[in-house]
């Protein structure tokens, strides 16, 4: 066995033997006939396209897989021998959205809540509370509020209430993908610390492939509904089935989905002007958006980048007509028809702003408001006031374009992330807007979403609309961007990409 | 995004130290005095004594009267709806249909004073406690299980998430040209529409938080839950809950004495 | 090659006498979150109105139903004992932390309502979770809100304008709270999202 820690627990050895699992509800197995043994210490990356059941995986290793709810499953899955849901206790998941899982008010706590559950002596906790958080470099003590935290200190924090239980097996699930460049960089850091510090066995799945591969040893392919189609370390494995993988949405190092781009041509007349706009929320100490100046010209996209706290978000809201700036004003310039000329856009009503400002927020149940898809896509020109015979006609016309034909009857609700990613874009586009405001469209998505999310607004883009994309994503900077705008905690500054 | 701004007391002061569960039960014992006294000598007395123990608290008066308006104004309400409504005794005051009566002052007058004593000590106790110190205090000195009370804390974390949503939901429909407009149906739609799209969000967010607490080991049977913030019991608790009794004893007595105290039904 | 273990259990899900899971605890709590929010979200909506609504009673038991809502609902969604009053009892003590300045007052309403809904499923044995069992909570959390009104806040009134007030309160909840957290379920169960619960389950396999 690799090294433990004096004190701390062994590396966990994991057995899969044609394990399977069907979640409660459904027709098709998740996974079926996974064969798969990881030594201790042994440190892997999951690969496989979307739906193929990666996360399913790692929370039946963490033994929380809930039989309870109906689910069905075949064959055995053991660590170091025993059932993986009677011996939880050696198990560490982290997940994708430390926010979500935050339980307590205060860092501490936060990380103390594990080890009360675990039972351990009231004694021993504080100071193991104390090692979790210095072993993952958290610049905070323990009485730092969870919810002031950024994303990658709560991370860093999630990360720690795991550590602090010194589990013998560390499974992590897509950890950096809501962070922020330097978020993601500051978590990668730590992981490599308390991986090697710990030398537990590991389970590793990860979209943004580059930020993991070094420290894995193997890398194994999933099949949605299969087994395991390929095992072995992850440059053999790119090497052979990369191409496959990459065309199947999986985001493999060297193989970057194309978008083609328009060489940059003049731009048209400009529709929404931000004149030293800014925003403070009452009684805030710090303005979340300083003095902004920005103007949105037809044919042109913008990509809004910056760390988090920057007020990105807030200053799209605010073009968008849908924040009301509290210094400053945002304007519609003439080429963009307003109702009133030189009204701000909050002031507008919702019917004129659907058709000339198309907004796509960063979580897209937020906009969802009809019972089926077909139904969403009618929406917007219902307001508007076109026919119902136009309106029907464009809404079948951007299922298509869309891919979402076969989900028309569907409950919007009911569909996976990508597909109520391209949804939630399509509403936003239904009304022909000429300005389109667009909140992380990529968070979080495979290659194969991502490549059509790009090419859709590279499209917009040509069609002479205004584009603004607020985004952390490198990849969509380079592929789209005309302009880019980063904002800095206290003022902006304009370059080109 | 408006969130209020808590009454945030002196935390050194002497109420703050208090145990939460402590607290509770002096704020119950005065809702249950004033369920049984309808009179309004009981709440006046009482009112002076709770207002004399207010330096203890670290609230200052000012600003819990700054901050109080809503409840004031509530109150105020409720007091007009006594004054017209109540019959009895002689006529006051003639306000085109409407007769006040003596009784109705009366009435009123008891009422106001009740929701003012009775309030009061629930406001205080709720400013000058920290949630996780109740949730801690019942689960060891009541025994709640702790299932619930560290659940229902967890999902008080979703509050500021939940809020944020509320918000953004409202945006998305205007952003869809879903405006409530001044009609008060389309204002009763649209807000309909916002409480389903909150109540998907409140329950995904749920269904995640629980599996984070089960990956950190919150479900687990056969396994006793240790204490990392021991809340006792200490002399100036039960110091607390004895002197609100007392309190409480005393005021009931004077009104009894003056011969005007009144329990429902009597 | 491998032996083939099932282990699978009826899609009906747990019934009622299980214990709660923490999904059940969670979610019921969160349920009560939203409600604390969707209630300040509607204080601000009305906020000018309110002191003219508590003056003019008849005004306000029209659309009281809605603060009972929580207690109907978290037991309809996670269907287990004791979900209508710790739904309803987080739901009031959100409305406490945010600020409607009334303090823990609020909370003994939160658990007498919740009580009183709790009741209705407990006659029914916990086994029904159909729309007469959520009318009954509801009509009766609105009964135990109306006395608890009629005990704090109108005791001198003429017994006749008692009735009348108590009589609303409970039709506004009936409906409100009963009919109105009965379809608010069926839609949620519509978008997936209690695919973890026995309410969700009843859809047909995706």
């Amino acid at each position: 066995m690799t090294g433990a820690p004096a004190g701390g627990t062994a590396p966990v050895a994991v057995d899969l033997r044609g394990w399977g699992w069907r979640h409660g509800g459904r027709h098709a197995w998740a996974l079926r006939g996974v064969d798969l043994r990881l030594e201790p210490g042994e440190r892997v990356l999951l690969l496989g396209p979307s739906g193929a059941g990666k996360s399913t995986l790692l929370t039946a290793l963490a033994g929380l897989l809930d039989a309870s709810s109906g689910g069905e499953q075949e064959g055995t899955l053991t660590l170091d021998g025993r059932p993986a849901a009677e011996v939880r206790s050696r198990a560490g998941l982290v997940m994708q959205d430390p926010e979500a899982a935050l339980v307590m008010a205060r860092a501490g706590d936060d990380v103390a809540f594990g080890l009360e559950n675990r039972g351990v002596p009231t004694e021993a906790i504080w100071q193991r509370v104390d090692e979790a958080l210095h072993a993952v470099g958290f610049p905070y003590g323990r009485d730092a509020p969870t919810a002031a935290l950024s994303g990658g200190e709560q991370q860093r924090l999630a990360l720690a209430g795991i550590v602090a239980l010194r589990p013998g097996l560390l499974l992590l699930d897509e950890v950096t993908a809501n962070l922020d460049p330097d978020g993601a960089a500051l978590v990668r850091a730590a992981l490599a610390v308390v991986l090697d510090a710990t030398g537990a066995t590991a389970v590793v799945v990860e979209h943004r492939v580059e930020q993991v591969v070094d420290l894995v040893h193997r890398a194994v392919v999933l099949e949605p509904g299969g087994g395991v189609a390929e095992d072995g370390p992850p440059a053999e494995v790119f090497d052979q089935v990369g191409a496959r993988l990459a065309a199947r949405g999986v985001w493999v190092p060297g193989h970057r989905p194309l978008v083609r781009r328009r060489a940059p041509s003049t731009t048209g007349p400009a529709l929404v002007r931000a004149d030293r706009t800014a925003f403070r929320y009452p009684a805030a100490d710090r303005a979340a958006l300083a003095a902004t100046d920005l103007t949105l010209c037809a044919g042109e996209a913008v990509a809004l980048t910056g760390p988090n706290g920057a007020g990105k978000s807030t200053l799209a809201l605010c073009l968008a007509g849908l924040l009301r700036p509290t210094g400053g004003e945002v304007v519609p310039e003439p080429a963009l028809d307003p109702p009133q000329p030189a009204r701000p856009l909050w002031r507008w009503r919702g019917r004129d702003l659907v058709t000339r400002v198309g907004t796509v927020f960063q979580d897209p149940e937020h906009q969802l408001v009809a019972s089926t898809v077909r139904r969403e896509l009618l929406v917007g020109p219902r307001q508007a006031g076109a026919s119902d015979a136009a309106a029907g006609q464009r809404a079948d016309e951007l299922l298509e374009r869309l891919g979402l034909a076969r989900l028309a009857a569907a409950n919007p609700f009911t569909l996976s992330g990508g597909e109520k990613r391209r949804l939630s874009v399509a509403t936003a586009i239904a009304t022909a807007p000429r300005v389109v405001v667009t909140d992380e469209p990529t968070y979080g998505q495979d290659a194969l979403t991502w490549a059509a999310l790009a090419g859709l607004l590279a499209d917009l883009r040509d069609g002479g609309c205004a584009l603004l994309t607020v985004t952390h994503d490198e990849d969509l900077v380079d592929a789209i961007a005309d302009r880019r705008v980063t904002l800095v905690r206290s003022t902006a500054d304009q370059g080109s990409p | 995004m408006s969130v209020l701004v808590p009454l945030a007391p002196d935390p050194d002061a002497a109420l703050s130290r208090r145990n939460p569960v402590a607290k509770l039960t002096a704020a119950g014992i005065v809702t249950v005095a004033m369920l049984v006294s309808l009179d309004p000598v009981t709440p006046a007395v009482l009112l002076v004594i709770e207002a004399a123990a207010m330096p203890f608290s670290g609230v200052r008066l000012g600003t819990l009267l700054r901050r109080s308006w809503p409840l004031l104004l509530g109150i105020g309400g409720v007091v007009v709806a006594n004054l017209i409504a109540v019959q009895g005794g002689e006529v006051l005051v003639e306000i085109g249909p409407v007769d006040v009566t003596t009784e109705a002052v009366e009435s009123a007058a008891a009422v106001a004073l009740r929701l003012l004593a009775l309030t009061l000590p629930g406001i205080v106790v709720l400013a000058a406690t920290d949630p996780m110190d109740l949730a801690d205090a019942l689960v060891q000195r009541w025994r709640v299980p702790a299932r619930f009370a560290y659940g229902a804390l967890a999902a008080l974390r979703l509050l500021p998430l939940l809020s944020a949503d509320w918000h953004m939901i409202g945006r998305a429909r205007r952003a869809r040209g879903l405006d409530a407009g001044w009609s008060p149906v389309g204002r009763l739609r649209a807000f309909t529409g916002q409480v389903f799209a909150v109540l998907v969000a409140a329950v995904r967010r749920g269904v995640r938080l629980a599996a984070a607490m089960d990956a950190r080991g919150f479900a687990t049977t056969g396994v006793e839950r240790t204490i990392a913030r021991p809340q006792p019991m200490q002399p100036a608790d039960w110091a607390l809950v004895a002197g609100t009794a007392a309190a409480v004893a005393l005021a009931v007595a004077v009104s009894v004495a003056l011969g005007t105290w009144r329990p429902p039904f009597g | 090659m491998t032996t083939t273990t099932r282990t699978s259990h009826p899609t009906t899900g747990p019934d009622a006498t299980a214990s709660w899971r923490t999904v059940d605890v969670v979610v019921a709590a969160a349920i009560g979150v939203a409600f604390g929010v969707v209630f300040w979200g509607w204080n601000s909506l009305w906020n000018v109105l309110e002191p003219a609504f508590a003056s003019y009673p008849p005004g306000r038991a029209f659309l009281y139903g809605m603060w009972l809502v929580p207690a109907v609902l978290g037991a309809l969604v996670v269907r287990k004992r004791g979900a209508a009053l710790f739904t309803e009892l987080v739901a009031s003590l959100v409305s406490a932390v945010l600020g409607t300045s009334w303090g823990l007052f609020v909370l003994a309403y939160g658990l007498v309502e919740g009580a009183a809904a709790e009741l209705v499923f407990a006659l029914a044995l916990y086994k029904s979770w159909r729309l007469p069992v959520a009318l009954g909570a509801a009509a009766a959390a609105g009964g135990a809100a109306a006395l608890l009104d009629l005990a704090f806040y109108y005791p001198d009134w003429a017994g006749d304008w008692q009735v009348v007030y108590a009589a609303l309160v409970v039709a506004s909840s009936t409906l409100l709270a009963g009919l109105g957290s009965w379809l608010l379920v069926r839609a949620l169960a519509r978008t997936g999202v209690l695919a973890p619960f026995g309410s969700g389950r009843e859809q047909s396999r995706v």
